[in-house]
């Protein structure tokens, strides 16, 4: 058997370990200059952080991980990222972009 | 790059079916090379509807094909096809919906969503599944297939409305059959419902029934009236009230299942405050390509009679998109008559539906008599009024020359051959 059917929405927290399935893929369409997430019959566009923060969902690191890992980037309280982005995660959890 | 700041979403906009960026320049004012007509940008387009066949072993009377079926022996071959893909991932195409008919009767499927994929293209399989074997799914996978959506008819417990809604005994569990296949192999699943007055009282049942098979989405899609469906709009059409009602679930349900799959409905723009942006808007994000080449703006616009169709056995792709005659006649604004030409919803909702216009009032040029600003508005909402009151006729099956009705009533077809 494959994947289990989700009965529970996935609720993204400091510890979720987020990753895009093989069947979401993001990637950089030169044409338009511009970074895509192509999904089921949907098409996503995502910002500079959006993507930013994808790529680091490996299904390894955790959400808090990666805001550790944008603060020492950018310099920016780890905090403020890890709020900003559980809600980009969440938002993108429910439309079935990624898994956790 | 931004500073990251908290900001509670918006960092992934949903993208519409035409994108801000990605502009062309179609070669329509070619005399004057440095000073481009301003209303001749055209969008690069997202979406490719290939409709690679009209066989199909469903007779569904809802059918979006036109009546005039295309044969087998015009069908595009194998290398058309392909040849297709490749230019449409050129043009900057990024999704290609294989339909039909149904798209599983080309023995040659394989071979088309392999280039597809290897072009770059994100390949969705639209299906009526009963054709499908597992062992070609599991190939199709491998070709590079990402998506595949299943249309049901009904979810009754013994299928025998499901059954005769498509006319093809046996379809309902066959396709509850390949569904599991498509999870089991790990790809994502879409449930496709079209609703009318024989399902309409199902949609809760449909929506739990695609949680079941493990679909990550399900589209509650109330049928459009064209083609087959307006042959038989008035077997079809819902009330008001009934429509109303589904509405009401399908919010209710979003809401309990956040999270757990996502809903999406098409709402019949009979009963619709505005008339719909009809793919967008024509020729700006979708290209529609029958199983013989022809190349549309939609897939109903081979019902504008005075429109010519470029083919892509004849011409390259990008070419018919930027200059073909069929594209540059209603795209953009400019071809507008009033009430649209000044209408602050223009570039919204684009005047509506053209194919729909010109059906309903001669000229594919006026307002969409979906659009309550239509002189024809009133009379026209009342047809569908009327009619979903009515006892509902017998469906007229889709299949090739069943559009021409016989004396004789109609029998229910009953059919388990492929």
């Amino acid at each position: 058997m494959g994947e289990p059917t989700p009965r529970q929405r996935t609720v993204i927290a400091t510890d979720s370990k987020p990753v895009m399935p093989p069947y979401i893929k993001m990637r950089y369409d030169a044409g338009r200059n511009r970074w895509i997430i192509l999904a089921p019959e949907r098409l996503f566009d995502p910002d500079p952080i959006a993507v930013e923060v994808l790529k680091l969902c490996d299904g390894a690191r955790t959400v808090g991980d990666i805001a550790a890992h944008l603060s020492n980037e950018y310099n920016a309280p780890a905090q403020d990222i890890e709020v900003d982005i559980i809600a980009m995660l969440q938002d993108l959890s429910d439309k079935g972009v990624v898994k956790a | 790059m931004n500073e990251i700041a908290p900001s509670p979403e918006g960092h992934v906009k949903e993208g519409t079916i035409t994108m801000d960026a990605g502009e062309m320049r179609c070669d329509a004012n070619p005399s004057s090379p440095t000073a481009p007509d301003p209303s001749c940008v055209v969008r690069a387009p997202i979406g490719l509807l290939a409709e690679l066949t009209h066989r199909c072993p469903l007779q569904c009377p809802y059918c979006s094909n036109p009546l005039e079926l295309e044969k087998v022996n015009v069908e595009l071959s194998t290398e058309d096809w392909q040849k297709v893909m490749r230019e449409a991932a050129q043009l900057g195409i990024l999704q290609v919906h294989l339909s039909g008919g149904e798209p599983t009767a080309r023995r040659d499927l394989e071979e088309i969503v392999k280039t597809a994929a290897e072009a770059g293209l994100y390949t969705n399989l639209i299906t009526a599944a009963v054709l499908l074997k597992r062992e070609r799914l599991e190939k199709l996978k491998e070709c590079g297939l990402d998506h595949v959506q299943i249309s049901i008819q009904d979810v009754d417990t013994q299928a025998e409305n499901a059954d005769r809604i498509a006319g093809y005994k046996g379809g309902s569990a066959k396709k509850k059959e390949v569904a599991g296949w498509v999870r089991e192999l790990g790809m994502p699943l879409t449930i496709n419902a079209p609703i009318h007055r024989h399902n309409i009282h199902s949609v809760e049942a449909i929506i739990n029934y695609a949680v079941e098979l493990g679909a990550g989405r399900v589209e509650i899609a109330h049928v459009q009236y064209y083609a087959w469906a307006l042959k038989n709009r008035s077997s079809l059409m819902p009330t008001r009230d009934a429509f109303m009602a589904a509405a009401r679930l399908v919010e209710r349900k979003r809401e309990e299942l956040k999270g757990i799959i996502v809903i999406d409905a098409v709402v019949p723009d009979y009963y619709a405050k505005y008339p719909k942006p009809c793919m967008g808007g024509w020729g700006r994000g979708i290209i529609n390509i029958t199983p013989s080449g022809r190349v549309l703006p939609c897939h109903a616009a081979e019902s504008i009679t005075h429109l010519e169709f470029d083919n892509v056995r004849d011409k390259p792709l990008a070419d018919i998109w930027l200059n073909g005659d069929a594209f540059q006649k209603y795209r953009g604004t400019s071809w507008m008559k009033e009430p649209c030409r000044t209408c602050p919803r223009r570039e919204i909702d684009y005047g509506g539906c053209r194919c729909q216009a010109f059906a309903l009032t001669g000229d594919a040029a006026n307002t969409d008599p979906a659009c309550s600003l239509s002189p024809l508005h009133e009379e026209w909402a009342k047809v569908a009024d009327v009619e979903s009151h009515q006892s509902p006729p017998a469906f007229v099956y889709r299949r090739p020359g069943g559009a021409t009705p016989k004396p004789a009533a109609e029998k229910t077809p009953v059919s388990s051959d492929a």
